[in-house]
């Protein structure tokens, strides 16, 4: 297995060398994308996100549970990843990896930023708050989980319906309302080889990435960047890759309509 | 984050509330070879961050598993003391946030250290908040980055950290706590100066183009100022050593 994998690393780095990618796709090219909203019903709101071969499932679950303390006036936003184990032969059992970790905190973190909830319209009454569980599942790794996570939360969100609330209880099976949304944040992630930058990295692209960045924005500013691996990035790139993200922002998010609008 | 309820002003005449100005640095003091047992530590104040960094190794790789023939490897631990935050007292152990800081920690300082000079072995970072006012991944990888040099390991460069953010319209340097529970951004970067090559590099919040590019100039500008409190450190070190 090693062996096909240093075999696969070279013919990428062959390819960059000659500025080209497999498939024929260009560097600031995503692979294809499709999103499909409400795949699991019995959650409040679903939404399966393939961005080549990477495969993200997230369901959105709401319950009614007491606020954070240092937030009495907002409702709670939890997001977690899991690797599944059936998603990659890499992927291993046992407490979430820092990777895992990574993954959840990152989307969290753009969500959060860009106010697409707005967490103080989620107070109920008796000093209870809507607790949002966004959950990330990974169903297949093919590389650049994040913009798949992305794609995969906000289209989750998106087409998320509210439990009726009624005497101190949520009632699952009534759910009258949608979810408000405020704002939709989109994510880019870049990745460097021996010095070419290039958009959503496959798997053997990433297997031999010596950096990555992850660039979510919104129609009007950057919500949240994370860099990622050891290598190193300079302003310059970092500026560009800016660039490249708030402009694919509109063709993601149109992706993201119409996939929650096929839903309904 | 806060809560939207509380908000406090978060600029007062121009000044930010603890009378600093939008460029200006907390006042850094790093002190080299505080601890007996490691191979290399620092202790940090910075402002009201108290930070301990510690450096075992480069020593054998364990557990077995994990080692590798063809080079070093480099674990990292960042933490929060449990009664290091003025509110609550925090639950010990290492939580999501930790685990996710002491992950890009790790990949910063593995940019910079000459691991093909330890094969099979293994350079452990240590970072321990003792009091925390905001910014504290910066202090600590500020201090591990200077008991990483006075542990002797063999790095290409002496990298710092600092964050830059935005109240309102105006960047501001050096993120403390308040700020940090309620700006609308926040960007902790770690730089390797000889070249200014971005080693981590997160943000939240919101940054238009040309905020981004301001907050990266008041970073390395101010940059100069950790460096040469660093240097200073090492300095006063193996000055006094000589002499002792």
């Amino acid at each position: 297995m090693e062996i096909i994998e240093t075999v696969k690393g070279g013919y990428v780095r062959n390819m960059l060398r000659e500025g080209k990618r497999t498939g024929g796709r260009g560097m600031m090219d995503f692979r294809s994308i499709s999103v499909r909203a409400g795949v699991m019903p019995n959650a409040e709101g679903s939404a399966q996100a393939d961005v080549g071969d990477t495969r993200v499932l997230v369901g959105v679950k709401m319950m009614p549970e007491d606020p954070m303390p240092d937030t009495p006036d907002q409702g709670n936003m939890i997001t977690n990843a899991e690797l599944l184990q059936l998603a990659y032969e890499e992927y291993e059992p046992g407490p979430p990896s820092p990777e895992s970790v990574e993954f959840a905190r990152v989307v969290d973190r753009g969500i959060r930023a860009a106010n697409c909830i707005d967490l103080t319209s989620l107070v109920l009454e008796d000093k209870k708050v809507w607790s949002i569980f966004i959950d990330l599942y990974v169903l297949n790794y093919g590389g650049n989980l994040f913009d798949a996570g992305y794609l995969a939360a906000m289209a989750a969100l998106m087409n998320a319906k509210v439990p009726n609330y009624k005497d101190g209880a949520a009632d699952h099976r009534q759910r009258d309302k949608s979810l408000k949304i405020d704002n939709i944040v989109t994510s880019a992630t870049f990745g460097k080889i021996d010095g070419s930058v290039l958009l959503d990295m496959d798997i053997n692209e990433e297997r031999i990435a010596d950096t990555r960045l992850t660039v979510a924005a919104d129609g009007s500013v950057i919500r949240a960047m994370q860099k990622g691996l050891r290598g190193s990035l300079t302003v310059q790139e970092v500026r560009d890759m800016i660039g490249v993200s708030m402009e694919k922002h509109a063709q993601l998010k149109s992706v993201l309509e119409t996939a929650v609008k096929e839903a309904k | 984050m806060g809560s939207s309820l509380n908000k406090p002003e978060l600029l007062k005449g121009g000044k930010r509330l603890d009378g600093r100005g939008f460029d200006e640095l907390r006042p850094l003091r790093i002190e080299a070879g505080v601890l007996k047992n490691a191979n290399g530590s620092a202790y940090l104040e910075w402002g009201n961050n108290k930070v301990l960094a510690a450096v075992y190794g480069p020593r054998e790789a364990m557990p077995k598993h994990v080692s590798d023939p063809t080079k070093g490897i480099v674990k990292c631990r960042y933490m929060m003391a449990p009664f290091s935050g003025i509110d609550d007292h925090g639950r010990s152990g290492p939580n999501r946030r930790s685990t996710e800081i002491s992950k890009v920690a790790r990949e910063a300082f593995e940019n910079v250290i000459l691991l093909n000079d330890y094969p099979s072995g293994m350079i452990e970072i240590f970072m321990e908040v003792l009091q925390s006012d905001g910014g504290t991944r910066a202090a600590g990888i500020t201090a591990a980055s200077v008991a990483l040099a006075n542990a002797g390991i063999h790095m290409k460069d002496m990298v710092y950290s600092v964050s830059a953010g935005r109240i309102g319209e105006h960047i501001v340097l050096d993120v403390n706590m308040i700020e940090d529970n309620y700006s609308d951004a926040d960007m902790p970067m770690v730089i390797a100066p000889r070249n200014n090559d971005i080693l981590l590099l997160q943000m939240d919040g919101g940054l238009d183009r040309a905020q981004f590019d301001q907050a990266v100039k008041m970073v390395l500008e101010a940059g100069k100022r950790i460096h040469a409190e660093q240097k200073r450190a090492l300095e006063a070190y193996y000055g006094s050593a000589e002499k002792g």
